[in-house]
């Protein structure tokens, strides 16, 4: 009897023994959770201070390949806006240039990102096919792999769509710079953390266009909602054939193309 | 700021083709070349020791716990590299308190931490318990302590409490398998599942990882013995070494069809990437993918193994082939890992040009960082064989 007692005990003890065990290894787990959900109450407090509510939007940019004339103010406006070091390895915005010869060949480039436009110069005799020009930027994917791969999660998608860094959180990994398929994503170097295009969330909490939209002097980018039918967004998609890069992958992208060329990747 | 523009701007004139401006700077350098290889040394050194106790290949027995100890200073020091690149370190800990669960990365540190403590220090601690007791009765002074304090004060080893710690190896041994395979097809998965990424995404990148893993940890505690032993002037058991070559040679023949699959998969597959990806294996990684990764570490040993085996060769030359061809294999794997982090970023996303990688000497993430990193586990290992010796004759009868 007393042997059984004693056992009981035992058993008592290891169970209680196991239960602090446990809480002791979730306990850094539920700062960090309490932590997270204080620092989201903040965020949403400024934005409702703002007037901007969210799920209230879900935005997007049409991109007409066909207006685009490749001169860069895009470019060097983003650059401008949010402070993105000017050399010529950073980027949240840029504009390509494709060159499609009858023999089939293409030439792809954009140098220092368009930033300076593009000069007429040519190394080849080759005869020209087609040309045109093609504005890159986040995609704002509806299924980022960016997102899904950040380790804690620093990245993530907002309610309105649209994708965002958390720099306090990034410890700069760069897993999301690997998993991103359109290079869209860079390290800045002198916070080290991952950086990309927010379409100018400090402007669009306020009821302003993204600054690449802003100052596109043939309106080939359109910036609004998605949801909300008298949006120019909207009406773009409506009025248009449209495409989006590297479909196969399944990122959802929320950047549209208009007259978008099979060479496009 | 200065020093990275200084770094990349050079390499604007190597490019080949069209790179997305972004893709100028390479992430991942020769540290998280390191991670993939130090680990999977680990998990190669415990599946080898694990033939011992779970399989009971008694030939192997003189390695058993040259192999634990070899997997635990390899474990230790691995997490380092991955320290070490990050942009910031000191807020690596939220890997741990607030984890992605959707992230592959963000479970390292739970799959770590599994392994470390539930896996190595705990089959270490029953296998050694006996001896550390019996050694530090007979000790005095600071090891006795150090003796004491492992042993975590326990003085029982009647009959009953070694049969208690032997069957206890054999349980952790089991469930250590499965998770020295979940360690390093873990890392193999954080490559393989990004879809962006052609030259990684595939589903055989766990087990390519994995059995790539084996090879490196056999050969690399067949190294250590080979050197160890006639440093400690002790004989070679020509009986294990036997087994040690023949295992490589089998773990090699799997590891070397399952990268024949998945080479002939892509080819024959052939999607939108093969172009770019043929002409970096034609261009870029032909010196480090075909002839080291292909002909050195793994035809040529292949070979070697093969013909000493066949051949009734004397034990000298055995031993001599032996350690060549493991010695190939260790910077075969290494150039394996090499190929997979940096050959992979090689290529733009675009896939329509090429980028280069330039080594820094010096910093965090440089070629001298990195030849630190790698001669740690060394130093961490004679540290653990002066406190836990794992000779033969060091066992207490």
């Amino acid at each position: 009897m007393k042997n059984k007692i004693i056992e009981t005990d035992k058993k008592v003890e290891r169970r209680s023994f196991l239960k602090k065990i446990a809480i002791l290894a979730l306990a850094p787990i539920a700062f960090g959770f309490l932590g997270a959900t204080d620092k989201l109450k903040t965020v949403k407090k400024w934005m409702l201070e703002n007037g901007y509510i969210p799920s209230n939007h879900k935005w997007g940019m049409g991109i007409d390949i066909s207006k685009c004339i490749g001169c860069g103010r895009c470019a060097v406006a983003c650059k401008n806006e949010n402070n993105v070091p000017k050399e010529p390895f950073f980027f949240r915005t840029w504009v390509e240039r494709y060159r499609i010869y009858e023999n089939g060949d293409v030439q792809v480039d954009s140098p220092n990102g368009s930033m300076d436009g593009f000069d007429n110069s040519r190394t080849t005799n080759k005869k020209m096919l087609r040309s045109f020009f093609v504005p890159k930027i986040c995609n704002h994917c509806d299924n980022p792999p960016c997102v899904q791969v950040c380790p804690v999660g620093a990245t993530f998608k907002g309610e309105d769509g649209v994708v965002l860094v958390d720099s306090d959180y990034c410890v700069g990994c760069r897993y999301c710079i690997q998993a991103c398929p359109y290079g869209a994503r860079f390290l800045h170097p002198e916070t080290h953390t991952a950086e990309k295009c927010t379409f100018c969330y400090h402007r669009i909490v306020q009821d302003k266009l993204p600054a690449c939209v802003e100052v596109c002097p043939t309106q080939a980018r359109v910036f609004g909602e998605l949801n909300k039918k008298a949006s120019p967004l909207v009406r773009f998609l409506r009025m248009n054939k449209i495409g989006i890069l590297k479909p196969s992958l399944n990122t959802e992208p929320k950047v549209y193309y208009a007259n978008l060329d099979m060479e496009v990747k | 700021m200065e020093e990275i523009v200084q770094h990349l701007t050079p390499i604007l004139k190597e490019i080949w083709g069209y790179i997305f401006p972004n893709e100028i700077e390479l992430h991942w350098g020769v540290l998280i070349v390191l991670y993939p290889y130090l680990t999977g040394l680990v998990a190669g050194a415990f599946i080898l020791a694990s033939l011992v106790k779970v399989f009971n290949v008694k030939e192997l027995q003189p390695t058993y716990r040259l192999a634990m100890l070899t997997a635990m200073a390899f474990l230790i020091v691995a997490p380092l590299p991955l320290l070490a690149h990050l942009g910031h370190p000191e807020k690596a800990y939220e890997i741990l308190i607030t984890p992605n669960s959707a992230s592959a990365m963000a479970m390292f540190g739970f799959v770590y931490a599994w392994y470390l403590m539930a896996v190595l220090c705990l089959e270490i601690w029953f296998e050694y318990r006996r001896d550390i007791i019996l050694w530090s009765q007979k000790e005095t002074g600071i090891k006795k302590w150090i003796h004491k304090i492992i042993s975590l004060f326990s003085k029982d080893i009647s009959e009953k409490a070694i049969h208690f710690d032997k069957k206890w190896v054999k349980i952790i041994t089991i469930i250590g398998i499965p998770s020295a395979f979940l360690l390093h097809g873990y890392v193999g998965f954080i490559f393989g599942s990004i879809k962006a990424n052609p030259w990684w995404s595939s589903v055989l990148m766990p087990i390519v990882f994995l059995f790539s893993a084996i090879v490196s940890g056999i050969a690399m505690v067949l190294i250590l013995y080979m050197i160890i032993t006639p440093v400690r002037g002790k004989q070679l058991d020509i009986l294990c070494l036997d087994k040690l070559a023949s295992y490589l040679f089998y773990v090699m023949i799997i590891d070397f069809s399952l990268e024949a699959l998945d080479f002939v998969h892509r080819v024959y597959e052939s999607e939108e990437s093969i172009k770019i990806l043929a002409y970096l294996v034609s261009n870029k990684l032909f010196i480090s993918l075909v002839v080291i990764q292909l002909f050195m570490g793994m035809l040529i040993p292949l070979a070697m193994i093969a013909l000493i085996k066949i051949s009734k060769s004397p034990p000298d030359l055995k031993k001599m082939v032996y350690f060549i061809s493991a010695i190939l294999v260790q910077v075969g794997i290494f150039s394996t890992r090499w190929n997979i982090v940096i050959g992979g970023q090689l290529f733009s996303k675009s896939f329509r040009g090429l980028t280069v990688y330039k080594i820094t000497f010096f910093g965090l993430e440089g070629f001298f960082a990195s030849v630190i990193v790698f001669c740690l586990p060394f130093i961490l290992l004679y540290i653990f064989t002066k406190i836990l010796p794992p000779w033969e004759e060091a066992r207490n009868p």
